[in-house]
């Protein structure tokens, strides 16, 4: 029924098309300084390419309109002997060289450029982790994190695939370097307003720079293919003036100070706290890849509704969400706190027909640690 | 005498034709063995273009309707490895095998047994390669296949028991690659007729001598990657394991030390054949024919050490890519001649429209064009933007379509009356050509302006503002998928029956195969001609 239902959709496209502002035919325009300069190369080439295509296609029409045997043309049985015959091979050469090293001259200046970081005192560094499917952004210089995750249709709305929970807040006006890594597979960050993408390779940390002139919700797609749901690590940048993003900085260390608080206490949770802490945890962290409702995508990501784990003995179940399992895309969470961790676990065993009434407290994961 | 009966006997043997399915099986003859490369190749045309024609019923709209995201990629890594290693080699193989002996005036190929391993490996290694698509649907058959046909770690190393199977289809793939380029290779060297100089041989036949060398040369540097991603996998070494001191960086470039290459071997065939098809319609001979030898030698040389111009983003030294970008944009020099030779051919030509031409014409123009956006994609800044976007996409379908696919249609047109002894129907062939070039470019053009409006290749599900290029798209391949219906029907109404063909089938057509009778008996050049 909804794919008929698309199917309907199908005339409406063009007025849908209409409707919307403009419809991407080119870069959109770049908010960065190295943007910019990478968008004037992109445009360089590019002009060149279609000179170039012109003229060729120029010289082919002209010739299939002219030299056809129906219009009485005798062919020139003897054009390759000519000069030209002869000396093309020096020629056409030496003409397409000057060409490529037009592209290439300007092309190496400004890779110089955007290839080499500056050294700038008040430079801030912001390593970008990429995990399976989400993306993780920590200000090295404020000891903070971002866990950035893609959110349903019903929460994104028109930006849905672009649209995250916690947006990478970056300040205009400073040297931004990115530090790209991953924990897991290859992933690639790409902001397109930015004008580049960067790889994230496990074992590897690569650099990437730039300065971001406008202000802004710029929005980006993971770029290299990284598993099941490739398509389902948006990139979200809102880039603050500097003075709102120390506001943002501040803000955010208060928040982590008191979840911290929270965590650490001795306090003994109700189930009932738990379960819905546990289920916001799960539908973030855990549901890409077992699902919302527990079913798993089987044989890569096993069920855990029904499953032994989740009804199995505490230790092992608590074991394998801290420490992972080796082998399998099952990562150690031992980042998350006590409080977290626990959360999820009862959630587990108690959600979806689980019910073994189960709870677990954050004391009990830390002594699991 | 003895002399007689036995030359008598000898000449029994050559008009014995086995027959049944032995004639096929245990054929050492190079004209069926190139046919059954061709009927191969034809064949997996279908499986490869049915899974594109799915992966872009996916995503014809946003959201996720036919496809399963690990099925989705399975058919993206399935219809890359079923068109290259499947259709497009084995097309190329198929022609060598039918025309370079005829057109060097040789009996047969050099190394017949070879020829029939070389081909019937290939069954086997298709079969493997279903294998890896089929086997996660069976009870305990692991993951699918997600990586795409560059099978990168770490992602290749989380897949289940299918990799396996496809780094055997790879391996198998390679071996019978390896095995057709040495026998070509010998065949050239040894069996030309007297007085065919290397400088004097089709163009055609050069092209495959370059192939066969830069085959040799790369499979083996991918056959030794996939096997090391094979013991990373299941032998406990680390070659591409970060964790355990390896290098995922590491396969990127053996594979791409073959991948790029790879592109030269699919294309340089179909290019060899247009050297053959734009004289003969232009009624005039080919214009630069020691400079168009130089250029594929220098692409093949070239195209050997630019392979990192895939790998842009992951952060090579400052040095390293300069080198690499110099390096590649110099391959326009090599690729721009061969345009440009074939266009000074037609120059000043008395040019007819047969089919064949029709597709050559196509080729210099859209293979032009893909060959400019590669420029623009071999300029590092630029690149940066482009890289693994839905622009890389539409380029390389601009090379390979035009620059192989094309060309094999071409080549087959051209030599298909001479293969059967039947002119194909002109008319329907021109209806296939109109559909089939149109209805290409609506379905790549638009995926330029995708991928510069920012959407990743190899992705699922987009947002809604990439819907109109991606239904027009999906439109296009649709048509373009079913077009190939088409050209089934005319080769199979060709071989049918149809108009008499002539010896010299087309009015301008220049060289040995022409000489001889259409079909050719099935022994030919029992005696070598002379050439002056």
């Amino acid at each position: 029924m909804r794919r008929l239902s698309r199917a309907c959709l199908l005339p409406l496209l063009g007025v849908a098309g209409a409707a919307r502002a403009e419809l991407g035919l080119n870069f959109p325009p770049p908010v960065t300084t190295v943007g910019q300069e990478i968008y004037s190369v992109h445009m360089v080439t590019m002009t060149i390419a279609t000179v170039l295509l012109v003229l060729v296609f120029g010289f082919v029409i002209w010739s299939l309109v002219h030299h056809r045997k129906s219009r009485g043309y005798v062919a020139d049985q003897h054009f390759h002997e000519s000069w030209f015959g002869r000396w093309s091979w020096v020629v056409v050469p030496v003409l397409v060289l000057g060409v490529d090293l037009t592209i290439a001259g300007s092309a190496s200046r400004t890779l110089e450029k955007i290839w080499l970081v500056p050294k700038s005192p008040d430079l801030l560094d912001v390593k970008v982790i990429g995990h399976q499917w989400w993306w993780e952004y920590q200000y090295v210089d404020h000891d903070l994190k971002v866990e950035s995750r893609f959110v349903g249709p019903e929460k994104a709305g028109d930006n849905y695939l672009r649209e995250v929970d916690h947006r990478l807040v970056l300040p205009t006006g400073t040297k931004i370097r990115f530090l790209q890594t991953s924990a897991d597979v290859l992933h690639a960050f790409w902001v397109p307003e930015f004008g580049f993408k960067r790889d994230a390779i496990p074992g590897y940390v690569t650099e990437s720079w730039a300065e971001i002139t406008r202000e802004g919700v710029y929005r980006g797609q993971c770029a290299e293919l990284c598993g099941t749901w490739h398509a389902r690590m948006p990139i979200v940048v809102e880039a603050v003036s500097p003075q709102r993003f120390a506001d943002w900085v501040q803000e955010q260390k208060a928040i982590k100070v008191a979840a911290a608080a929270e965590a650490g206490s001795d306090k003994v949770w109700p189930k009932e706290q738990l379960m819905a802490k546990g289920e916001e945890l799960y539908v973030t962290k855990c549901g890409a890849c077992h699902q919302p409702g527990g079913e798993g995508l089987p044989p890569a990501f096993p069920a855990l509704k029904g499953s032994a784990v989740a009804k199995g003995a505490i230790g092992a179940h608590l074991d394998i969400v801290l420490n992972g399992k080796a082998g399998t895309a099952m990562q150690p969470w031992n980042a998350l706190n006590d409080l977290e961790i626990a959360a999820i676990v009862t959630y587990e065993r108690n959600a979806w027909g689980n019910d073994t009434g189960d709870v677990i407290q954050p004391a009990m994961v830390k002594a699991a640690r | 005498m003895s002399t007689a009966t036995l030359s008598h006997a000898h000449e029994q043997d050559h008009d014995h034709v086995p027959t049944g399915w032995r004639r096929w099986l245990f054929s050492t003859n190079h004209k069926d063995i190139g046919t059954l490369y061709l009927i191969f190749a034809l064949t997996m045309l279908f499986i490869g273009g049915a899974s594109a024609m799915l992966v872009r019923a996916e995503l014809f709209m946003p959201g996720l309707q036919l496809l399963e995201p690990d099925l989705y990629n399975n058919l993206v890594t399935n219809h890359a490895l079923i068109m290259i290693f499947g259709a497009v080699m084995p097309a190329a193989a198929g022609l060598a095998n039918w025309m370079i002996p005829l057109m060097i005036g040789a009996p047969d190929m050099a190394l017949p047994r070879m020829n029939n391993l070389s081909f019937w490996i290939l069954p086997a290694a298709a079969l493997m390669l279903m294998l890896s698509f089929v086997v996660p649907f069976f009870p305990g058959g692991g993951s699918q296949i997600n990586t795409g046909w560059t099978l990168y770690p770490p992602l290749s190393l989380q897949v289940g028991m299918s990799m396996d199977f496809l780094i055997f289809a790879i391996h198998l793939l390679g071996i019978s690659s390896v095995l057709a380029s040495i026998n070509i290779i010998v065949t050239i060297f040894n069996m030309r007729a007297p007085g065919m100089s290397l400088m004097k041989m089709p163009i055609f036949v050069w092209t495959w001598l370059v192939t066969a060398f830069l085959l040799i040369l790369v499979v083996p540097v991918l056959a030794g990657g996939v096997t090391m991603l094979l013991f990373d996998r299941h032998f406990g070494t680390s070659f591409f394991n970060a964790a355990g001191g390896g290098d995922p960086v590491l396969f990127q470039h053996l594979f791409w030390f073959f991948g790029h290459p790879e592109v030269y071997i699919l294309i340089l065939p179909s290019l060899g054949a247009l050297a053959s098809i734009v004289p003969t319609f232009s009624r005039k001979p080919l214009f630069g024919y020691k400079s168009l030898v130089g250029a594929m030698i220098a692409i093949a040389t070239i195209g050997m050490v630019v392979w990192a111009h895939h790998q842009y983003t992951i952060g090579m030294s400052l040095g390293a890519v300069k080198y690499f970008m110099i390096g590649t944009i110099i391959i326009s020099i090599p690729v721009g001649l061969m345009i440009f030779n074939y266009i000074a051919t037609m120059w000043r030509g008395a040019m007819t429209f047969e089919t064949p031409m029709l597709f050559a014409v196509a080729i210099l123009l859209l293979f032009t064009f893909g060959g400019l956006t590669g420029v623009m994609l071999a300029v590092v800044p630029a690149d940066l933007q482009y890289h693994d976007s839905m622009f890389v996409v539409a380029h390389f379908h601009y090379v390979l379509l035009p620059g192989a696919v094309f060309g094999l249609f071409a080549a087959v047109f051209y030599w298909l009356p001479k293969w059967t002894g039947h002119m194909y129907d002109e008319r329907l062939a021109k209806i296939f050509f109109w559909t089939n070039i149109i209805s290409f470019n609506i379905t790549f053009f638009p995926q330029h302006f995708l991928g510069l409006a920012g959407m990743p290749r190899r992705i699922v599900d987009y947002n809604a503002m990439f819907t109109e290029f991606n239904v027009v798209s999906s439109l296009g391949a649709f048509v373009f998928g079913l077009s190939h219906l088409l050209l089934l029907y005319i080769v199979i109404k060709a071989v049918r029956g149809g108009r008499r063909a002539e010896p010299r089938v087309w009015e301008g057509a220049k060289g040995l195969e022409w000489e001889l009778s259409s079909p050719p008996p099935f022994h030919s050049w029992t005696a070598a001609p002379q050439v002056r």
